[in-house]
């Protein structure tokens, strides 16, 4: 463990942006270490996907900063990093998996090649290194090596999510945002999804920003919870305490408005 | 203008464009001298000629061209196929310019999908004719995102590309508008010219110009200037092997067409540089299906192949 450890990886203060006279969100804070996964919950339209844009820096705040610890230990405000700086940053220590893997998958081009892409972006031309490391990521999601040479068009719902995460890891990032990654898959696809992230989030120490509606998603995978409302952070805490002894009035019909099976 | 006065054909500017399109063209060609393998945008002509006859090419040569240059036209190798007789009367007929079809007398060669066999000289223009200037268009469909990965020189997903090939047909199936990085910085297509004629833009001694009339780019690749083909590591870059040489004039290690003879399955294998070709046979050599063929050991183990 290094020193590093007990200065947060992402920290946002006063993260507000406007479209145009709307709110997309307002005033967001938090701190977010190394190894932890932090659950933005809320209903459709409260901003969680707005807020999950402007922290992956793919919007720009109306005001507020974002401050991202580099690997080399230098806190840097991503609004100031140039755009060869952020690819690099969005390619190696981060990833993106998106609610619909067809935005976040190249549809056209095989598993393997998909898994390979973000090694080739940052250098690597050996095709024989890039390909077995493909099919160790494959295997490590579940997927059968022998489907490699296989386009994602070919994979089922789940299967897509799974290469997508694939894809995302192969570089060793610190960070992952999710943004819905198990909605539209059935209930048990939706159970093994989740426990293959918590165990990879386990292993390889990720931090995790996970957007969801489904308060289930966040039980089983967040150590930490925001609710979001209209565009305001209404109430944030410890998983349980969250979920189990809500404070705010919103959260408690959020909490209660789940269905038991 | 004296030169609409003096011209070959009256009432047309020399070399049909006006001069100050031509200097138009000739700033943006400046420009993509000046920085190797990028595409710089200019305001292309209707040419009476349809997009896909080389109007990209016809504009650069019509922008560079004077009247001591000596014109040849290649198209697929050929001097001698419609679209290559047509641009050559083309400018014979607006510029009054001499033109040829031997590679070495030229000073000029517009081509289209070939780079001759004779090595060129120092002093040569060599004008691609290019339907599709940007080699990551079918990986990327948006014209703002191609720009920027090339600004940042963000070149992974031709690398995918190449990747894909292998996977599917384990080796580099590409063969032709096979992309190339040129020195050191930006990834070029080549026009669709054989893979088998990407080493000879390497440290080519003449000028080589893309011109694209559809999608409005030029650009360069000057003298002596480092042209890579890109490859993987444990897959290098190789260029196409012949089983036979030319059946016309026995070349050999020189790029070939099958020419299907009969419905019998008969066929036979020419050089496609036709000027290459009869060059070699006014000297005397001979292929396996050329009248005068002597057998084997005819042209006394000696290969024209001059590069």
């Amino acid at each position: 463990m290094s020193v590093d450890d007990d200065r947060p990886l992402l920290s946002t203060r006063g993260l507000t942006k406007y479209y145009g006279n709307r709110i997309g969100c307002a005033d967001v804070s938090f701190d977010l270490y190394e190894g932890e996964v932090l659950a933005i919950v809320g209903e459709s339209g409260s901003g969680k996907s707005t807020l999950l844009s402007l922290l992956a820096n793919e919007l720009a705040p109306t005001c507020g900063t974002v401050l991202y610890r580099m690997r080399d230990g230098e806190t840097r405000d991503l609004a100031t990093l140039s755009e060869s700086e952020r690819r690099l940053l969005l390619r190696t220590d981060w990833g993106f998996v998106r609610q619909d893997a067809r935005e976040g998958l190249r549809m056209g081009v095989s598993a393997g090649g998909n898994v390979g892409e973000r090694l080739m972006a940052v250098g690597s031309r050996h095709y024989g290194r890039i390909r077995a490391t493909a099919g160790d990521w494959l295997q490590r999601v579940e997927i059968d090596t022998a489907r490699i040479d296989d386009t994602p068009r070919s994979f089922s719902g789940g299967m897509r999510q799974r290469l997508q995460i694939a894809r995302n890891l192969v570089t060793g990032p610190r960070l992952v945002f999710m943004d819905e990654p198990t909605s539209g898959l059935d209930v048990s696809v939706q159970a093994r999804l989740l426990d293959l992230v918590r165990s990879l989030v386990r292993e390889m120490g990720l931090a995790v920003i996970i957007v969801t509606h489904d308060l289930a998603v966040a039980r089983l995978l967040s150590h930490r919870i925001m609710v979001m409302r209209a565009g305001h952070v209404i109430e944030a805490g410890l998983a349980d305490q969250v979920l189990d002894d809500p404070r705010e009035a919103y959260t408690q019909l959020l909490v209660s408005s789940v269905l038991a099976a | 203008m004296s030169a609409a006065e003096t011209g070959p054909t009256h009432g047309y500017n020399f070399a049909y464009l006006d001069e100050q399109t031509k200097r138009m063209i000739r700033r943006a060609i400046l420009k993509a001298v000046a920085i190797p393998g990028y595409q710089v945008p200019f305001a292309s002509r209707e040419m009476p000629m349809p997009y896909g006859w080389g109007t990209g090419g016809v504009q650069v040569t019509a922008a560079i061209i004077g009247r001591c240059d000596t014109l040849k036209v290649i198209d697929q190798g050929s001097d001698d196929t419609t679209n290559a007789v047509s641009i050559r009367k083309f400018f014979a007929k607006t510029a009054g310019v001499a033109t040829t079809t031997h590679t070495a007398e030229a000073t000029i060669i517009q081509t289209r999908h070939r780079i001759p066999e004779h090595t060129l000289k120092a002093g040569q223009i060599l004008v691609y004719q290019v339907p599709i200037p940007e080699p990551l268009r079918f990986l990327e469909p948006r014209e703002t995102e191609t720009r920027r990965l090339h600004a940042l020189k963000d070149y992974g997903l031709m690398q995918v590309k190449l990747y894909e090939d292998i996977a599917r047909h384990g080796h580099i199936a590409t063969t032709y508008a096979y992309p190339v990085e040129v020195a050191g910085r930006y990834v070029m297509d080549p026009s669709p010219i054989p893979k088998f004629d990407n080493p000879k833009m390497n440290m080519s001694e003449a000028l080589q110009l893309f011109g694209a009339g559809r999608e409005k780019r030029i650009y360069a690749v000057p003298p002596h200037t480092n042209v890579r083909s890109l490859d993987f590591e444990d897959h290098p870059f190789r260029v196409q092997q012949f089983a036979t040489p030319c059946a016309l004039c026995g070349a050999e290690g020189v790029y070939l067409d099958e020419v299907v003879l009969d419905d019998r399955g008969g066929r036979m294998f020419v050089c496609s540089d036709t000027d290459f070709c009869e060059e070699r046979r006014a000297q005397g050599f001979t292929g396996t299906m050329s009248p005068d063929w002597k057998g084997e050991g005819a042209n006394g183990g000696r290969q024209a192949n001059e590069r």
